[in-house]
């Protein structure tokens, strides 16, 4: 079971408060948990990535474990922590503005 | 007991305003979708509670809402919009080359006959379609293929397909309008177009009668005669009798033909309304006179009117797609402002007021008459 938290406008469409729990077969991946995602919640589709490029939004970012994961290979394996549950995996809405 | 349903989208949110036949008493619901931009949201002529809305935002890009109750619940519907084949380039504003790069959904217009069947005009500028009320949308790509794509090029506010005109006679035929490129025209369905800018003249081009390239803001038409188009350009309002063939100014004694909005009355196929702006580099009213002006000659022959908009201090503006009319005996007058106003008359716009005064800036204003 992987966890994510989505930001506040993503957990509004999707209709989820919390966290979301989302099963990953395999070595979790941002790729494979993002999919997860957007199987179980359609309405995100195009939100987090491009529909087209199926490149990262220019404002979104991935942190996990302290860490920004946001320029890593979406195929690169998640850390162990978010693997096994203990950290969630973290969409943030990047701060804009001044 | 006939209803008005006010739809506004902002910067912020959508709005909904709705009030009896006397237009006196508003209520407000919203803001739906708080935090994103509604460029625009519309609601199917055949079946009033079903509404589009376009909602987008810089962090979380397109969506696309669609409310089956007259905008009380909503659902997100398809939001893919993918250029058909190779998308190729159009004009940067420096000369170069650009691709075709989908930014969001400015207007959609839903079928006056099937309530599934939605049109949506996009950045940069393209014509989609859903016929599956908004899950699946497709390129009609002999509009960006029919030869002048390549030469177009962005206005100050984007490539955008913001206008779109069904006929209510052929159905066959649709019209639109890119800016900067101009006013197109299909007579079979959408598979192929042609420019009809034909006596459009923009001195801030090249060849400022060029076929393509001019900074169209805004066209409008009355249903009972579809062959003629008033037009607000960057610069002139205009006026086609011949579906686009030609056109020719009928600015006449406006005191500035700079704009964005503009419409016609619901029963007087003669009568128009603009808001005239002071100019292309200061997008508010001239004077601080927040004034609408109506032509009853099909336009050259202007009029102000005043009453209950601000006269002096009112630096907003009114952008092309937050103005509307609703079909009453007499008819509603509706547009929105860039500092949160919403102002509506009842009596085509002899006298002014307020229905809301804080909202976020206007970007959009549709009007559905009840029964």
């Amino acid at each position: 079971m992987i966890r994510v938290l989505l930001p506040q406008h993503l957990r509004t469409l999707a209709q989820v408060h919390g966290e979301v729990q989302l099963e990953v077969e395999g070595q979790p991946t941002l790729r494979s948990v993002l999919d997860a995602l957007e199987a179980r919640y359609p309405m995100l589709c195009g939100t987090i990535r491009d529909h087209n490029t199926q490149q990262r939004r220019p404002f979104l970012r991935f942190f996990a474990c302290e860490e920004d994961l946001s320029h890593e290979s979406p195929d690169a394996p998640l850390p162990q922590p978010i693997a096994n549950a203990t950290e969630p995996l973290l969409i943030i809405g990047a701060i804009a503005g001044g | 007991m006939s209803k008005v349903r006010v739809l506004v989208g902002t910067r912020k949110g959508a709005f909904v305003l709705t009030s009896d036949g006397k237009r006196e008493k508003w209520d407000v619901s919203g803001p739906h979708f708080a935090g994103f931009e509604l460029y625009h949201l519309k609601g199917s002529p055949v079946d009033p509670n079903r509404i589009y809305a376009s909602q987008c935002s810089g962090w979380f890009g397109q969506l696309i809402q669609r409310s089956n109750d007259g905008g009380e619940t909503w659902e997100a519907v398809g939001n893919k919009f993918t250029y058909d084949g190779v998308p190729g380039t159009h004009q940067w504003y420096d000369g170069t080359a650009h691709p075709w790069e989908f930014k969001r959904v400015w207007h959609l217009e839903p079928s006056l006959t099937d309530p599934d069947t939605v049109y949506a005009g996009i950045e940069d500028a393209a014509l989609f379609r859903s016929t599956d009320a908004g899950q699946n949308w497709s390129e009609l790509p002999g509009l960006r293929g029919h030869g002048s794509g390549p030469h177009w090029a962005p206005g100050a506010g984007g490539m955008c397909l913001h206008t779109v005109i069904l006929s209510p006679t052929d159905p066959q035929r649709i019209i639109i309008a890119i800016s900067a490129a101009g006013a197109f025209r299909t007579d079979d369905g959408g598979q192929t177009w042609r420019p009809i800018n034909q006596g459009l003249r923009s001195e801030h081009i090249p060849n400022p009668t060029a076929e393509v390239g001019h900074c169209v803001h805004h066209i409008a038409m009355h249903p009972t005669r579809p062959n003629t188009l008033f037009m607000q350009k960057h610069w002139d309002v205009m006026r086609t009798d011949n579906a686009g063939d030609s056109w020719h100014e009928v600015s006449g004694n406006l005191p500035t033909d700079f704009g964005f909005a503009i419409d016609v009355h619901a029963h007087e196929p003669e009568t128009i309304f603009v808001v005239p702006i002071k100019s292309d580099s200061e997008h508010f009213p001239l004077d601080g006179k927040l004034r609408v002006y109506r032509s009853r000659t099909g336009g050259n022959d202007w009029e102000p009117l005043t009453q209950g908009l601000p006269q002096s201090d009112c630096y907003v503006n009114v952008l092309r797609d937050a103005m509307a009319v609703d079909t009453l005996d007499s008819c509603g007058v509706y547009f929105g402002t860039t500092g949160g106003q919403v102002y509506a008359s009842s009596n085509a716009g002899d006298t002014w007021a307020p229905i809301v005064r804080d909202l976020p800036a206007v970007l959009s204003v549709e009007v559905q008459t009840l029964s």
